[in-house]
């Protein structure tokens, strides 16, 4: 594993951060599984373990006025925003105190004042939702910049290439970021992608382009960074395609048979997390710290799965509600 | 009262209200220079300029999909299809992302937009470019949709379907962007869900909306001289649905009929002859019947489009023959 040291304390303070942040994802995830497969959980469950320093690096580039779209996929994003995984939690576990209410689930995380505009379940359709809300940031003549994270099986679809045409067209700030995990659900990317480099697509819109590896979570801040500025500075959008694995099935329903356990060993040792923790070690932080750190997120974490058992389910006079805004 | 065509009609509505709210935009194909494929936003963009009167390349799914994100986060877009043909491959927008994001998110983001566009059968346009599509949308809760058959009606029911706070589906007649009809002078709207008797009569409720009201009404007018005296409800609106306006008038006439120009199987007017018989059964004389388009995409030709589209003879008939 080649590490970079952090140098100062700045840099360690930093990554600890990001290491508290990606502990968080993936025991919050580690819980979720656990309470699928007791059934307390219900319909799809989309794992982003493995996935973590990607959303940790690009979230920690915004500002509170940013925007972040999301996949069905989206535990990782919310919690990388902030989130508090107590609604979260109850979300998942369809309680009315979940973060949408229970109408969500896991799919469907939103939270409006964090400016997070929702986890999405049509494959690829998020794309242009997002280049619409930064539409209206740029007609509103706001400077937030709006990223959109997306699989590159998404990339196929033709919201996927006309998002990314209306965004290069009209300058729009948005940041589209291609998690490529290599795989769409039972489908590897070679069966799909006729180039496999998802980020070549750039040349297609005539917008800036960045392809990187995803395991390193502050490599990824510093090029989404810089994507970022350059969407605030009126630039336009980015394509930055980031490599990544994870190391669950597609869903909790998947055996994820179509892939060798040599591969899955390969990647689980670039873990991100795993890396972050050798990092701060090199950093000067000690074992029974990171070890501590852990325990506290997890006692946190123990807090929201306990939140979310005992939380009541939504009303059942919800039933009706929300089908239309209440009038103005 | 000024006699305005229906296309001037919407005009002034979209521009009244883009004159008062700064974040309404109009946005779709040839909305702009070219001044809109139907000339409906005919002189906006000269109004608003571009930043306003957007016009897109042709990628419907796209900037559908803009609309509804931009609505997400306050601005009110009123999405100008150019015909609602091609809204079907912007229909996974419409219903998986507008018509939902306030329900699956627990109302945190209501979705002030307006779908508009040209819609209906006719005129010779064969099997892609002729159909009716408001079966489809209303079929989904969480849109609402309207069908104005007439110049007051388009002004009053486009202004309230920009203030509302939900997505609307406003389909336009195509047909009827020339025709003609009184519309006032002052500023006012029309409620959804706000139907209207547009003609008062004892024997039979015909329900009906959008152009085939006119069938509905050279029907009533061809009956009338038979001594037979048609009451013709415009529901104006699908969703929401003026139930009511339906119930009394087929109280009164223990009968009833619907007009659309849409095709049978499963398309709104079953609905309504649902609810009919649920609710005022006893008060039908007569089970309720339909006129709608065959169930037959469009021909071309003149002789079967004209025999597959509904009439004012193929509904006078259906009247005389359910007054047997
Ligand atoms: C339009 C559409 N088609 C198919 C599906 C079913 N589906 C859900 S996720 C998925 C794979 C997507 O893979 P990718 O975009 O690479 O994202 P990843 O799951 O790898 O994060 C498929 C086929 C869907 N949700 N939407």
């Amino acid at each position: 594993m080649v590490s970079s040291v952090p140098k100062d304390s700045q840099s360690v303070s930093e990554l600890k951060e990001f290491y508290r942040q990606m502990v968080l994802i993936r025991k919050f995830e580690e819980a979720a599984a656990k309470a699928y497969s007791v059934g307390k959980i219900g319909g799809f469950l989309h794992l982003y373990i493995g996935q973590e320093a990607v959303g940790v690096g690009s979230i920690a580039s915004l500002t509170p006025k940013d925007y972040i779209v999301s996949t069905y996929r989206d535990h990782g994003h919310a919690l990388a925003r902030g989130l508090n995984p107590k609604p979260l939690m109850a979300e998942l576990f369809g309680k009315g105190t979940g973060i949408s209410k229970g109408n969500g689930g896991s799919m469907h995380f939103f939270d409006r004042n964090a400016h997070f505009m929702g986890g999405h379940g049509i494959v690829g359709g998020h794309i242009s939702l997002a280049a619409g809300i930064a539409f209206a940031s740029k007609f509103k003549k706001e400077d937030s910049v709006t990223i959109c994270f997306f699989g590159e099986g998404a990339a196929n679809i033709g919201s996927f290439h006309e998002g990314l045409n209306l965004a290069a067209i009209w300058k729009l700030p948005v940041v589209f970021i291609c998690e490529n995990n290599h795989y769409a659900m039972g489908t590897p990317e070679y069966r799909a992608l006729a180039v496999k480099d998802v980020s070549v697509r750039a040349y297609a819109y005539d917008i800036a382009r960045d392809h990187i590896e995803g395991d390193e979570v502050r490599k990824v801040r510093d090029h989404v960074q810089v994507a970022v500025e350059r969407a605030r500075r009126g630039e336009g959008p980015t394509l930055i395609e980031v490599s990544t694995y994870r190391f669950r099935g597609h869903s909790m329903s998947d055996p994820a048979k179509y892939r060798t356990k040599e591969e899955l060993e390969a990647y689980k040792k670039k873990d991100p997390l795993m890396r972050a923790r050798h990092e701060l070690e090199l950093g000067g932080i000690t074992t029974e710290e990171l070890d501590k750190m852990d325990l506290e997120i997890q006692t946190q974490i123990d807090e929201a799965y306990q939140y979310a058992e005992t939380s009541p389910e939504p009303p059942l006079s919800q039933l009706h509600k929300y089908v239309y805004a209440e009038d103005k | 009262m000024a006699i305005l065509t229906y296309r001037e009609a919407l005009n002034r509505a979209m521009v009244e209200e883009m004159e008062k709210d700064p974040l309404i935009y109009l946005m779709g194909e040839e909305v702009g220079h070219y001044q809109g494929a139907y000339k409906v936003s005919q002189g906006m963009l000269d109004k608003f300029g571009e930043e306003r009167v957007i016009d897109t390349p042709i990628s419907e799914n796209g900037f559908a999909g803009i609309g509804v994100g931009s609505a997400m986060v306050g601005l009110r877009p009123i999405i100008e299809f150019m015909t609602w043909n091609f809204s079907l491959v912007a229909i996974d927008q419409i219903i998986n992302s507008a018509a939902k994001m306030n329900y699956m998110s627990g109302g945190q983001f209501p979705m002030p937009i307006v779908f508009r566009g040209a819609g209906g059968a006719g005129g010779r346009l064969g099997a892609q470019h002729s159909q009716a599509f408001e079966s489809w949308y209303a079929h989904c809760p969480g849109l609402k949709v309207v069908c104005p058959a007439t110049p007051k009606d388009a002004y009053g029911l486009l202004k309230s379907s920009i203030r509302d706070n939900n997505p609307t589906i406003f389909i336009e007649s195509e047909v009827l962007y020339g025709s003609k009809g009184e519309v006032p002078e002052q500023e006012y709207t029309i409620p959804l869900g706000l139907g209207e008797i547009k003609r008062k009569g004892t024997d039979i409720t015909l329900v009906t909306w959008s152009r085939a009201l006119s069938f509905a009404e050279e029907a009533a007018t061809i009956l009338e001289k038979e001594g037979i005296s048609v009451e013709i409800v415009d529901l104006r609106s699908l969703r929401p649905l003026d139930e009511n306006l339906i119930y009394e008038s087929v109280k009164k006439t223990n009968r009833a009929l619907v007009v659309e120009e849409g095709w049978p199987v499963a398309g709104f007017g079953a609905q309504i002859a649902y609810l009919i018989q649920k609710n005022a059964f006893a008060y039908l004389d007569h089970p309720v019947e339909r006129v709608t388009q065959m169930d037959v995409p469009m021909s071309y030709a003149a002789n079967l489009e004209r025999m597959s589209l509904p009439n004012a003879l193929r509904v006078a008939d259906t009247i005389r023959e359910m007054l047997q």
